[in-house]
């Protein structure tokens, strides 16, 4: 029992220990303070900025083009990948293309959808969805493809049609390496969406106020936003985790 | 057997003879039937008959193609030549039920029990209804206890195969075939499920065929226990098993059942041997 009770501990024990070395070295000064500043500075600056500061409007515009732009991304990638993967021919004859797109790093796209959609929102947005779609195109398909031959076997001797074993079985079998797709989907646009706000004549956004901040020397504040960074990256992924355990209880049993 | 069991047992199939002896017209005739798989041929001109309202064991050596064999009757391969009728219709013209042996892979895992068996009407147009009506009127006809609120891996192996099962049964099939059904659930649930699915067959009297590589589980559960030889198929032999229904361990040492699973296992060891 009493074991059982302290495991519920275990994570914050890394959580404490960071903190605790944190203060330790900006305590003693060990590191030049204007590098690091002690926690209560950062997170009075985190708590300030989150409470009517920048950083508050600065997270919302972040977490707007990153839904966005993965909302874009699944709208597209989803019906691509079923019928992609529902097609060994297509899928063998675009595999190439998509792998190759998948890994070129979507940061160096920019300079082309900056030519396409010039410095607004939409270059931001694209670049990230652009990054998305292929990520969940390919595991939407890979999923659609891998679906139990059995399951797709019971269905047809129980008289369903190739469109009724379509939605029925490959669709519903596709959603837990859908949600795979989507998870990751979602860190790559945010990735690209820091960066992009970073460099690309940007107004506000998480990536826009660490940079910001960077060049002011504001490092309280700095840190600040890669902390809200942090919490969203980790928030977002939280968040597909629990959808899928509520719609999607069969995954992985 | 006692005589009200043997009522129960002759009733449902109504014209069908109550022990294998004397079976009536067949209920499925298997004519020149042939099939190749790369070079080897499986099938080479096969005939069968099929008695109704039996249950029918298919048993050989490996890769024989028992399987082959039921899945070709049942639609999921096709063979290459001959014909298979069921009272002289095609497959896509009578109802059947089919289990597969894994079944962790044959249920949804996205449907509760409940809608798993009611499935196949889902498939026939049935009203919801209706579906529901006539899956609680199966689950109350067959007595089993499950929960069927609950989703497919939420139950053991063997629960999740009776489930299997009623899904083949939902659809009153005329045939019903079951690929190796038990050998993925161990010793235990093997013996129970044999149980409920002899019992499933003398409330039903469906005409039933069995893939199983269990020679005792071939002969115990069998009318006639069908034997065949090594690639091409042949029949080596279609014997008659005619222990008293229901069948319990007692049977098992019955010297009756003990001479015919001996005479099963002779044939079997002679088809073994020819290769």
């Amino acid at each position: 029992m009493k074991a059982n009770k302290l495991e519920g501990f275990l994570p914050v024990i890394g959580v404490a220990g960071l903190l605790a070395i944190w203060s330790l070295t900006a305590w003693n000064k060990w590191v030049d303070p204007v590098l690091l500043p002690s926690p209560e500075l950062t997170f009075k600056a985190l708590w300030q900025g989150m409470n009517g500061g920048t950083l508050g409007f600065d997270f919302v515009k972040t977490v707007y083009r990153t839904a966005a732009s993965t909302a874009i991304a699944a709208v597209i990638a989803i019906p691509l990948g079923i019928v992609l993967g529902s097609s060994e021919k297509v899928y063998r004859s675009l595999e190439f293309v998509i792998d190759f797109f998948r890994s070129t790093p979507a940061s160096a796209m920019f300079p082309l959808f900056l030519v396409l959609f010039g410095v607004g929102d939409e270059t931001k947005i694209s670049v990230a969805a652009f990054g998305a779609i292929l990520v969940i195109l390919f595991n939407v398909a890979y999923g659609v493809m891998n679906a139990r031959k059995t399951r797709l076997l019971a269905a047809k001797v129980m008289g369903a049609s190739r469109l009724r074993v379509l939605f029925d079985v490959m669709l519903l079998e596709s959603l837990p390496q859908t949600f795979v797709g989507l998870r990751n989907g979602i860190s790559l646009a945010l990735v690209i969406i820091v960066v992009a706000e970073m460099f690309i004549g940007s107004q506000d956004g998480l990536g826009h106020s660490v940079f910001e901040a960077q060049q002011l020397f504001d490092m309280p504040r700095m840190y600040a936003a890669i902390f809200a960074a942090g919490a969203l990256g980790y928030g977002l992924n939280l968040l597909f985790i629990l959808i899928e355990r509520r719609f999607v209880h069969w995954s992985g049993k | 057997m006692s005589p009200a069991q043997r009522a129960l047992r002759v009733a449902p199939a109504g014209e069908a003879a109550p022990t294998g002896e004397a079976a009536v017209r067949p209920h499925v005739t298997i004519r020149s039937l042939s099939k190749r798989f790369d070079s080897v041929a499986v099938y080479d001109k096969f005939d069968l008959d099929i008695p109704r309202g039996e249950l029918i064991s298919v048993f050989g050596p490996n890769g024989c193609g028992k399987s082959t064999l039921i899945n070709m009757i049942a639609g999921l391969i096709s063979p290459d030549a001959g014909e298979i009728l069921f009272d002289g219709m095609r497959l896509d013209e009578i109802k059947f039920g089919y289990v597969f042996q894994n079944y962790r892979e044959a249920l949804f895992p996205w449907l509760r029990a409940f809608d798993n068996i009611a499935y196949p009407l889902k498939m026939m147009k049935v009203p919801p209804a209706e579906r529901r009506a006539r899956t609680e009127k199966l689950v109350e006809h067959l007595g089993i206890k499950l929960d069927l609120k609950l989703y497919p891996y939420q139950m053991s192996g063997g629960q999740q195969q009776l489930v299997s099962i009623m899904r083949a049964l939902i659809v009153e099939p005329e045939i019903l075939f079951l690929d190796e059904p038990f050998s993925a659930l161990d010793y235990e649930m093997t013996l129970f499920m044999r149980e409920q699915l002899q019992r499933i067959f003398m409330e039903t009297g469906t005409t039933t065929v069995l893939v199983s590589h269990d020679l005792e589980e071939a002969v115990y559960l069998a009318d006639r226990v069908l034997l065949l030889s090594r690639h091409p198929a042949r029949i080596a032999d279609f014997t008659p098993v005619t222990a008293a229904r229901p069948r319990t361990v007692a049977t098992l040492s019955d010297p009756d059942f003990v001479r015919t699973k001996a005479h099963c296992l002779e044939v079997f060891q002679r088809e073994v041997r020819r290769a």
